[in-house]
């Protein structure tokens, strides 16, 4: 055998074809994704964007577990019709608490990426038990029992453990609280502190009242809170209309 | 495959025999396969000298292509390709085209632009669309409201006032609706006379006798119901209380049901529960003023402007 490279050494030999397979394929990977851990503009500097408050981020389990994220995603695009539509493009700052992000890839319903504050929460309620008794075209499930259900509360806290493990930064220590006061304020901060985690959530629910009934936690307070928050948290009459051009 | 073709052809084989004699062909890749691969590499490298491509320490390389665009604060400047620019540049475009429109829009008064053909038609199209993706939801595609949630905008019934400016006021910042419960502080037979006598208010079905005890809660110290709708029941747009006497219904559900006894019911549920509910969102910070404005006028023609 002379050591004139012969393809067919690969083309015979299946364990070194699925090695140089496996890496040739991640060339894309490595070229596309691992350049962004380093690059300094991926996420862009934006003030505002705190993570989900404990009855928020519930709510976002409720988003996951119903399976919103089939029909809708929460990614505006920088097109015009888009920011006609749904408002200013999504920033990569505003889903870096995200974990995993809700972009989607798939609209059959519209995008949610700024329904935060567009409707009531009555009209969200009434929306989510029966939509089309608000939107006659629609053709969304109906989801009732997120009105009759109480929202299960008794690991919140461990939930909350389990994103401070990806990085999200929920307090669990004095000093990690002081922390999150420096970053996100004292009100933020409170909400952002493990050990309230569960009090911090009925007086959130109570307070917004988001399902219209004040005697309990419906997971149906938790998905509205969620939804209203979205998009909200960037104020953009801050920032002028290109200030995240030059990010990209 | 044809036995003569087999032999006709001298391809070298991959040198190995299965079962004796099965062989196979070791042919080259057709050439235009081989062209069209070369061509990709070729497309690749002109993509990266024109748009950005390479990662380099903390940046990247940006590109040859460049776009210009001109920012809010009405500088022009240019910027390697990227689809933020290329929306800007796209805004742009699309702003001097409706600048005209636009510009009329922000100068003219609300009678003006209602009376001048040319600007109707704009409002008629652009409000349709603001309309459809903003108002629609809640208060319906031809803004008929649903009963029990979300006003009508077609008709002459205002809550808080149909003119030009309330109608702005209320796209601006927003409205809160609220009714206390009187199921605590009044008797059941009470709220069913209040019922009563509403229902007589507007002229449909109800019982004389509780409609006059009704009559005289109204105007008591007790219910105080004249305080919000006010001693005539007209209401009072300043607060978004209703007029009891139209017979337009929104929070009590009558429509609903045929039956005087099902309509009375309606609203003696309204009384005896309260409302907490009416909430309009504000648009001040979604939408510019100049959008805003095309929707007040748009919401003003829809029928019911005053």
């Amino acid at each position: 055998m002379n050591f004139n490279f012969k393809h067919e050494w690969i083309e015979t030999n299946i364990g070194l074809m699925a090695v140089l397979t496996m890496l040739a394929i991640s060339v894309g990977g490595l070229v596309e994704i691992a350049p962004l851990f380093f690059i300094d503009k991926t996420i862009e500097k934006v003030e505002g964007v705190r993570p989900y408050t404990p009855l928020e981020q519930r709510g976002r389990d409720i988003y996951q577990r119903e399976g919103c994220y089939t029909c809708h995603s929460q990614m505006i695009r920088p097109f015009r019709d888009e920011k006609l539509r749904y408002g200013h493009y999504s920033l990569a700052a505003e889903s870096q608490y995200d974990h995993p992000f809700q972009w989607g890839s798939k609209r059959t319903g519209p995008d949610l990426a700024r329904v935060g504050g567009k409707y009531s929460n009555e009209w969200h309620v009434q929306h989510l038990v029966a939509p089309r008794s608000m939107v006659p075209e629609s053709v969304m499930p109906n989801y009732p029992w997120l009105l009759a259900t109480k929202l299960d509360i008794s690991d919140t806290a461990a939930r909350m453990k389990a994103l401070r493990k990806v990085g999200v930064p929920y307090s669990l220590s004095q000093a990690e609280y002081d922390a999150n006061v420096a970053k996100f304020g004292e009100t933020v901060a409170r909400q952002l502190h493990i050990p309230d985690a569960q009090k911090n959530l009925v007086e959130q629910a109570n307070f917004g009242n988001y399902d219209g009934d004040r005697s309990g936690v419906s997971e149906m307070d938790a998905l509205v809170a969620y939804l209203q928050v979205l998009g909200t948290m960037v104020d953009f009459s801050k920032y002028s209309d290109d200030a995240f051009v030059d990010v990209r | 495959m044809s036995e003569q073709k087999l032999q006709s052809q001298t391809v070298q084989t991959t040198g190995h025999a299965w079962d004796g004699d099965l062989q196979e062909y070791n042919n080259p890749l057709p050439v235009w396969w081989v062209y069209t691969f070369y061509a990709t590499v070729i497309f690749s490298i002109i993509y990266w000298v024109i748009y950005p491509s390479w990662p380099i320490g903390k940046d990247w390389i940006g590109g040859l292509s460049k776009i210009t665009y001109v920012n809010s604060a009405g500088e022009t400047r240019t910027h390697s390709w990227n689809t933020r620019a290329l929306l800007l540049k796209d805004l742009n475009q699309a702003a001097a085209e409706q600048k005209p429109y636009f510009d009329k829009v922000s100068s003219m008064s609300y009678e003006q632009i209602a009376k001048d053909p040319e600007m109707n038609g704009f409002i008629l199209s652009a409000g349709k669309a603001l309309f459809a993706d903003n108002c629609a939801p809640c208060h319906q595609a031809g803004g008929q409201g649903v009963v029990a949630f979300f006003p009508n905008l077609t008709d002459d019934d205002w809550l808080y006032g149909g003119s030009f400016d309330k109608i702005h006021e209320t796209l601006m910042g927003g409205r809160r609706g609220y009714m206390p419960a009187f199921s605590d502080v009044l008797a059941g037979e009470q709220i069913d006379q209040l019922a009563n006598y509403v229902a007589k208010l507007s002229g449909i079905g109800h019982d004389a006798t509780k409609a006059a005890a009704g009559d005289v809660l109204f105007h008591s110290e007790t219910a105080a119901c004249y305080y919000c709708h006010s001693s005539d029941a007209r209401g009072r747009k300043d607060i978004g209380a209703p007029n009891l006497t139209d017979n337009i219904w929104l929070w009590a559900n009558v429509p609903a049901t045929d039956a005087a006894e099902g309509k009375v019911a309606a609203i003696r549920s309204v009384i005896a529960n309260g409302l907490n509910k009416g909430v309009m969102p504000a648009w001040a910070g979604r939408l510019s003023p100049e959008q805003i404005k095309v929707l007040t006028v748009y919401v003003h023609e829809l029928g019911g402007g005053q």
